[in-house]
């Protein structure tokens, strides 16, 4: 028998699985000596664990042994779907609201299943979604893109003109700064979907703001900021600083992993503003205004400041600090028996590229580097992964993520010294699972 | 032959006028693209309003001319005093008159204090004005005029005690108002996430890990989790992972099992992609006429959700889609449904919807 047939993957047969008239049929088949079957009396028995049965069996497993339809018949024609979608084997891997976050559904968050997701790059359709008052899927036909404010002259431009200009393509993430926000104090919710699903991470196409800023003649030096606006009824403001337009890093994009922005991600026009929440990326973008100060927005001023100990709040806090979670074992996973796993997870910084991520097992007394995947770029999730092999034994696994400014990620008690426990925002704690001796992985926080 | 000199002088020549055409031709260089914009089109999508006040529009509106509109467009989900907790967060509570002394919001240091309201926290009159003007009511953002946007405002700073009953709030006063604001002086920008040096903040981040690899720190010991009860808060976890791969979901339904236990089959919760239901059309309307502002399918909101009334009232699709279009008071609670205007049919489908039990 192969070793890693008896690593725990087998599944004893339950008492009885056979009633006794299958049993009779099969010792009165195996009498004639139509050993077929009884593995078809195996496999009928047992749908779950029939295939390692029957390999135990000597055998081998059914699903080599007998073909399968898709091997012996015709399948599909093409184009039977003209924008393909996901096997239907895959319907558990959705986005999902948080139940009791919201009263309202069109004031509300989805989270991406980060538990599901390989490599950097979320499926648009699980990018996570943020509404203020609901989306919409606007007409491309009818919309406008305006520049006004400190400019020579305003300008409006078409969708057709905006994707005529030289354009550029990136890949960042985006986060929201409320992600992980319900963890402030103590753990609440179950899985790293709900923990840490308000990041997602695409390639953004389109033409950097500042194009549009200098066909206006925009006055990049008296005009210190923009403010970004969405055309939905929530007409979403918030004020950008002009150096990191003018650094050509801010896009008015319209593209995302090559295809055409989701409806629920702003199409067909939306700012792209690395490393800053996701709140800063006006969706469904109408309008940029040059101006002098900043606007004091209400998601500037009542929403998403964040409060200190002393009772004051920071005002304007836009970038997310480096931070990274374990995405595999995660809370709510099993793990299906001891021995070999590729711990792996994702690691990000709105201050640039991540340069290291640690990795610990034992709760964080020790710990080892992981693999960076490739490709390391600047605002942008990197994968990363360390080998482990688990002895069954409960095991506390945490990673912890450093950026090249020198930024290593806090551990929540790091954090919380400086914050305090009652803010909203930006929690980059360092994120612990507990692997229990039954499989299960748990959220817990340490002390 | 080659000539150096020469050479030298057409690169000079070239270098400059390259460098002379790029400063000139600055954001000229798309001809064909974009437009002027209109005085009129400016001032159609220019509505922002800054805490200098400028981009305000002058005009006026009184504490009581602010309460009428408050009870008819914002009470249903702000409650009569701004207080409510049932749709959104509260805007009203926890200022003090010594905080409008202060601006500073006393409240904020309590950590008994359970949760934090607008007038807690926002610094700027502007702010509200903005908002207000741009985004609400909720199911009809934008529809309110400058002159009711000063008196909802004027209302809203009065159940704050921070203007008297009497007040009329208008351009020419905003100002004074903005210098009464409860939390006026409790923003602070002097910190590192801002990404520019305009407001003052300094470029090292305030919380900072160790990078210490060996022997760190004690033991860990769990301090929080989740208790055992709210194991299927979040629905059953088995069908929110893949089927496949080296773990599956905990079966959340259950209690916890055995090592090896999870190997079975996991249910696949829906095709991925899928057609749209029967239901769908009526849905779509149910959004399109803005009822989902203040009803859900399940689970009350404002009023009773879909499939309540489904159920109080099934069968009856002429009753309901009468009531659609007239309103009504009493049936589910105090707050009114105002009479609806959508065609005929629109309202004929979404109560057939109702009567049938409100499938999604």
């Amino acid at each position: 028998m192969q070793s890693w047939i008896s690593q725990g993957r087998l599944i004893k047969a339950p008492e009885n699985f056979i009633g006794p008239a299958g049993v009779r049929a099969v010792f009165a088949e195996a009498k004639r000596g139509r050993r077929d079957f009884i593995r078809g009396a195996f496999a009928a028995a047992l749908a779950g664990g029939a295939a390692t049965q029957a390999a135990a069996q000597g055998e081998g497993d059914p699903a080599i042994l007998k073909l399968p339809a898709h091997s012996t018949g015709l399948g599909q024609p093409v184009v039977t779907d003209g924008y393909g979608r996901p096997s239907k084997y895959e319907g558990n891997v959705q986005r999902r609201p948080s139940p009791g976050l919201t009263q309202t559904s069109q004031a509300s968050v989805s989270f991406a299943p980060l538990q599901s997701l390989f490599g950097i790059v979320t499926p648009s359709g699980l990018h996570f979604e943020r509404h203020h008052q609901g989306w919409w899927d606007i007409d491309p036909a009818q919309h406008r893109f305006m520049v006004n404010g400190m400019v020579k002259t305003p300008k409006v431009f078409t969708m057709d003109e905006v994707m005529r200009l030289p354009s550029v393509s990136r890949f960042c993430f985006i986060e929201c700064g409320a992600n992980t926000g319900m963890e402030w104090g103590n753990v609440a919710v179950p899985t790293v979907q709900y923990s840490h699903g308000m990041l997602s991470c695409s390639e953004f196409t389109g033409v950097p703001l500042i194009t549009l800023l200098e066909m206006a003649g925009a006055d990049l030096k008296g005009g210190k900021f923009v403010l970004a606006e969405g055309a939905d009824g929530s007409s979403m403001t918030r004020t950008i600083p002009m150096s990191l337009v003018t650094s050509g890093e801010v896009l008015v994009a319209y593209g995302q992993n090559g295809e055409m922005l989701r409806p629920e991600n702003g199409y067909p026009l939306r700012l792209v503003v690395p490393g800053v929440q996701g709140v800063s990326w006006v969706k469904y973008l109408r309008r940029v205004e040059v101006g002098d100060q900043p606007w004091g927005a209400k998601d500037e001023a009542v929403h998403y400041i964040d409060l200190m100990p002393d009772g004051t709040h920071r005002q304007y806090t836009s970038i997310q600090e480096c931070k990274s979670v374990i995405t595999t074992p995660s809370g709510g996973q099993v793990l299906l028996e001891k021995g070999f796993y590729n711990i792996n997870g994702l690691a990000w910084s709105g201050r640039g590229k991540i340069k290291k991520v640690d990795v610990s097992v034992d709760g964080g007394r020790n710990w080892r580097a992981a693999r960076l995947e490739t490709p390391v770029l600047d605002k942008c999730l990197t994968r990363f992964s360390l080998d482990w092999v688990w002895d069954g034994k409960p095991a506390i696994v945490q990673s912890r993520a450093t950026d090249d400014t020198g930024h290593v990620q806090p551990s929540s008690r790091q954090l919380r010294e400086v914050r305090g426990t009652r803010s909203i925002y930006h929690n980059n704690a360092v994120q612990s699972w507990l692997v229990q001796e039954n499989g299960e992985v748990k959220n817990v926080q340490l002390s | 032959m080659f000539n150096s000199r020469n050479l030298f002088a057409t690169l000079l020549i070239a270098a400059c006028a390259c460098s002379a055409s790029a400063q000139g031709q600055k954001g000229t260089e798309f001809p064909g693209i974009g437009r002027a914009a209109t005085p009129k089109e400016v001032a159609a999508w220019d509505i922002d309003v800054r805490p200098d006040f400028k981009g305000l529009p002058p005009g006026k509106g009184s504490v009581a001319q602010g309460q009428d509109i408050w009870e008819a467009r914002c009470a249903s989900c702000h409650g009569v005093f701004g207080e409510s907790n049932t749709v959104f967060n509260p805007l009203v509570g926890g200022t003090t008159k010594d905080d409008v002394k202060t601006g500073r919001v006393a409240t904020l240091t309590r950590t008994d204090y359970p949760g934090r309201t607008t007038l807690m926290k926002v610094p700027t009159v502007s702010t509200l004005w903005d908002y207000i003007h741009r985004a609400m009511p909720w199911d009809k953002p934008k529809s309110l005029k400058p002159d009711e946007v000063y008196a909802v405002t004027a209302f809203l700073l009065n159940l704050g005690h921070i203007v008297p009953d009497d007040f009329t709030l208008s351009n020419q006063n905003i100002a004074e108002v903005q210098d009464k604001m409860p939390n006026r002086k409790g923003m602070s920008t002097a910190h590192a996430m801002w990404p520019g040096k305009e407001l003052g903040g300094t470029t090292k981040p305030d919380a900072l890990g160790s990078a210490c690899m060996n022997n760190c720190g004690p033991e860990p010991k769990i301090a929080s989790r989740l208790p055992e009860h709210a194991r299927n808060n979040h629905g059953n976890l088995r069908e929110q992972q893949r089927t496949v791969g080296p773990q599956r979901g905990s079966d959340t339904t259950k209690p916890e099992g055995a090592l090896g236990a999870a190997a079975g089959p996991v249910k696949v919760v829906g095709p991925a992609g899928g057609a749209a239901s029967p239901n769908a059309a009526a849905i779509a309307l149910t959004q399109k006429h803005a009822c989902t502002a203040c009803h859900n399918v399940e689970g009350k909101l404002v009023g009773p959700s879909f499939v309540d009334i489904g159920k109080k009232h099934a069968g009856k699709a002429d009753y309901l889609a009468g009531k659609i279009k007239a309103g009504g008071v009493g049936v589910w609670g105090e707050i009114p449904m105002p009479p609806q205007e959508l065609p005929d049919a629109d309202a004929k489908a979404i109560a057939a919807w109702l009567a049938a039990g409100a499938g999604k």
